[in-house]
């Protein structure tokens, strides 16, 4: 945890600097914000452009082209499903389904108590023991109904 | 006096991990006490057979598996440590008639070594290719890797040596090797099993391609969705610097290589080259249009080698054992080993490396066994999502680039996903088209709206109405989006959607005609 005493700007630049001497530095220092605050705060925006020196269309454009970066909070716990073939081929669509009647949410979004953030991945690379599932950085395989639903109970 | 411990290997490979091989470990740990040191090696690949415990004893080491935590007790009440008889014994691990029958030359020490090791890795043959290369001019080593037939293992097969060539002769002070470590496709795992399982391997061969180059610095860029092989390539590269291995002097030589990990944001169009260098640059993954070529004007504008994993982790056993061991195996122009990763519905998964020219049927039925459901193989998708669908008919192909060209389809980066009999070929049609909307980089026309035109085409052939214009329109689409596209995720998406309508064309409903 940063110091509560140290304004969001200061944050956010003390990122910055931990990546000064980084090539093209914006995604790590964007890895690093998702890593202390969960998300891009989209007044970091202009921060970020002022101190990497790019305009802030160029900054707007990185965090929204990729997945990883997400703008508002997430939930506690992220629940990523693989989609991608080698998982459908043993059912990881209808764990989605299960995982979207059991959370009341759908893909991308957080459940209304702040715990789970349900996603959609295109392969964890677990793909001779799919289906697969993530939860946090952690990786599941050959994760059954029961177990999602376990996975689910203990994230909320 | 005391006697040494037994060693015990339990997989820290993120598969095995994701079936419990963490519980494992702690639980043999805790039970057997200080009379056993526990190796967290990589997995040999038998990923069905996960999580795999080895116990190392005098006649070698003896494997069991699948062992669950609660099996760990009898397991050591049943003489674990001495390689005793038990219902999950399989034997002696190299003897595995799966294992036993394959060609391991990239993945050689996978499974084997503790990764993070240093003298493990060099006590299996280890520098010895780096040592070798700095032994030579960088033409000689570009002249051996090219002599060695070694092509990119990512999917576009280019010959390796031509490409390092390009980057020799091109003058500028600072020249870049960046490892293309975007495992995007589906049913490919090898990338992320290598850099877990042996990851000085990938260290060492990106510094002989900066000494073959004259390259001084270098990135891995891995996928965000592999935590783990991030966190072991760190591992690895700071043991590496420690040993002098990387640095201000490789191996006390005049010769300096820094190395970087970088991790992707989730976006699998950065597992294309340029787009990987744009992300690199910290820039949207925007396509690239070529030329100019990365090996030329690649990363920040400088001459760039841009290879695989599987590709650079090829490398330091080509320029240990020579050019002419790895040319000596394969078939035809596809020379060496290629990994071969089978995943889907099989009933054995895991990653087979042997030489080209294995037939697809060989893998899918002989190393995979068929399905895990039990019910007949309809269909495999070999060479990711942009790889074409086959179906058994064709399992006589033999796996090299030409014979699958020659197929309208392609080897890729060597996954094959298999399918039962309940699966719909026109849903997986569509998905093609829907993950090429979901994931494309919006740069060119064909594919940004040609994948969303190509889902709500697909959604009408399906329900019927105007079949027959509607797969002429969808041939049209798909024949713009190959010519048309910039890069081969608008070019090679129609490949999985053409090969499901000419394989598989009952799927797609019948005409209005047809149901008369």
């Amino acid at each position: 945890m940063t110091s509560p005493a140290l304004s969001f700007a200061d944050q956010v630049r003390s990122v910055v600097a931990r990546h000064r001497d980084d090539r093209g530095a914006l995604l790590p220092v964007l890895h690093s914000l998702m890593e202390e605050l969960g998300h891009i705060d989209p007044a970091a925006i202009p921060i970020l452009a002022d101190e990497l020196n790019l305009s802030r269309a160029d900054v707007h454009g990185v965090v929204t082209f990729y997945h990883d970066f997400r703008q508002t909070p997430p939930g506690r716990t992220k629940v990523r499903i693989c989609r991608a073939e080698a998982c459908q081929a043993v059912g990881g669509d209808e764990l989605v389904e299960r995982a979207k009647s059991r959370t009341g949410v759908g893909l991308g979004e957080t459940t209304p108590d702040g715990a789970i953030t349900l996603e959609q991945v295109f392969c964890l690379g677990n793909c001779a023991l799919g289906p697969s599932v993530q939860v946090g950085d952690r990786l599941y395989g050959r994760v059954g109904a029961q177990q999602l639903d376990r996975l689910l109970e203990g994230a909320a | 006096m005391t006697s040494e411990p037994t060693t015990v290997y339990v997989p820290r490979d993120s598969a095995a991990r994701s079936v419990g091989a963490d519980q494992v470990a702690e639980r043999i740990a805790e039970t057997a006490g200080p009379g056993v040191r526990v190796v967290r090696n990589g997995s040999r690949g038998m990923l069905w057979l996960e999580p795999l415990v080895e116990v190392a004893t005098p006649a070698g080491r003896v494997a069991y598996g699948p062992v669950r935590p609660d099996d760990v007790d009898g397991l050591l009440a049943a003489g674990l440590l001495d390689g005793a008889e038990h219902p999950l014994r399989l034997g002696p691990a190299e003897e595995i008639p799966w294992l036993r029958d394959q060609t391991r030359v990239t993945f050689a020490r996978v499974g084997v070594v503790d990764p993070l090791s240093p003298d493990d890795y060099v006590a299996h043959g280890g520098l010895a290719g780096l040592t070798r290369a700095l032994s030579l001019t960088p033409e000689q080593v570009v002249a051996e890797v090219t002599d060695s037939g070694l092509r990119g293992r990512g999917g576009a097969g280019f010959p390796a040596g031509i490409k390092w060539k390009t980057v020799l002769g091109a003058a500028s002070e600072l020249k870049f090797v960046c490892c293309n470590a975007d495992e995007g496709d589906s049913g490919t795992f090898a990338d992320r099993m290598l850099m877990e399982g042996d990851p000085f391997t990938l260290i060492e061969g990106m510094a002989i391609a900066a000494w073959a180059v004259g390259a001084s610095e270098g990135y891995v860029y891995v996928r965000s969705e592999y935590p783990d092989a991030v966190a072991t390539l760190r591992t690895a590269i700071d043991a590496a610097y420690e040993r002098g291995w990387l640095g201000k002097r490789v191996l006390d030589r005049d010769f300096g290589f820094d190395l970087f990990v970088r991790v992707g944001g989730g976006a699998y169009i950065c597992g294309e080259e340029t787009s990987m260098l744009e992300s690199l640059e910290g820039k949207r993954g925007m396509v690239r249009a070529k030329p100019p070529i990365p090996a030329l004007e690649g990363l920040f504008g400088r001459p760039t080698v841009v290879n695989n994993v599987l590709t650079l982790g090829s490398v330091p056993m080509i320029m240990a054992a020579g050019a002419a061991a790895f040319a000596g195996l394969g078939v035809g122009r596809s020379r060496g080993t290629q990994v071969f990763q089978l995943g889907g519905n099989v009933a054995r998964g895991g990653i087979v490396e042997t030489a080209f020219g294995v037939t697809l049927g060989e893998l899918v039925e002989g190393y995979g066994g068929g399905t895990r459901s039990g019910r007949p193989v309809r269909a495999v998708q070999v060479g990711g999502p942009l790889g074409a669908y086959l179906p058994t008919s064709r399992f006589d192909l033999p796996m090299d680039y030409e014979a699958f060209a020659a197929a309208e389809a392609m080897v890729g980066h060597g996954g094959v996903v298999v399918f039962d009999d309940t699966v719909d070929m026109a849903a997986q049609a569509r998905f093609a088209m829907e993950f090429c909307a979901a994931e494309s980089c919006g740069k060119c026309t064909p594919c940004r709206i040609g994948a969303v035109r190509g889902v709500e085409v697909i959604d009408r052939i399906v329900a019927g109405r105007d079949r027959t214009r509607d797969l002429k329109l969808l041939d049209d689409l798909c024949h713009l989006m190959t010519e048309g596209s910039l890069c081969a995720m608008g070019g090679l998406t129609p490949m999985p959607v053409r090969s499901a309508l000419t394989h598989f064309p009952g799927d797609f409903g019948a005409t209005t005609e047809e149901r008369r």
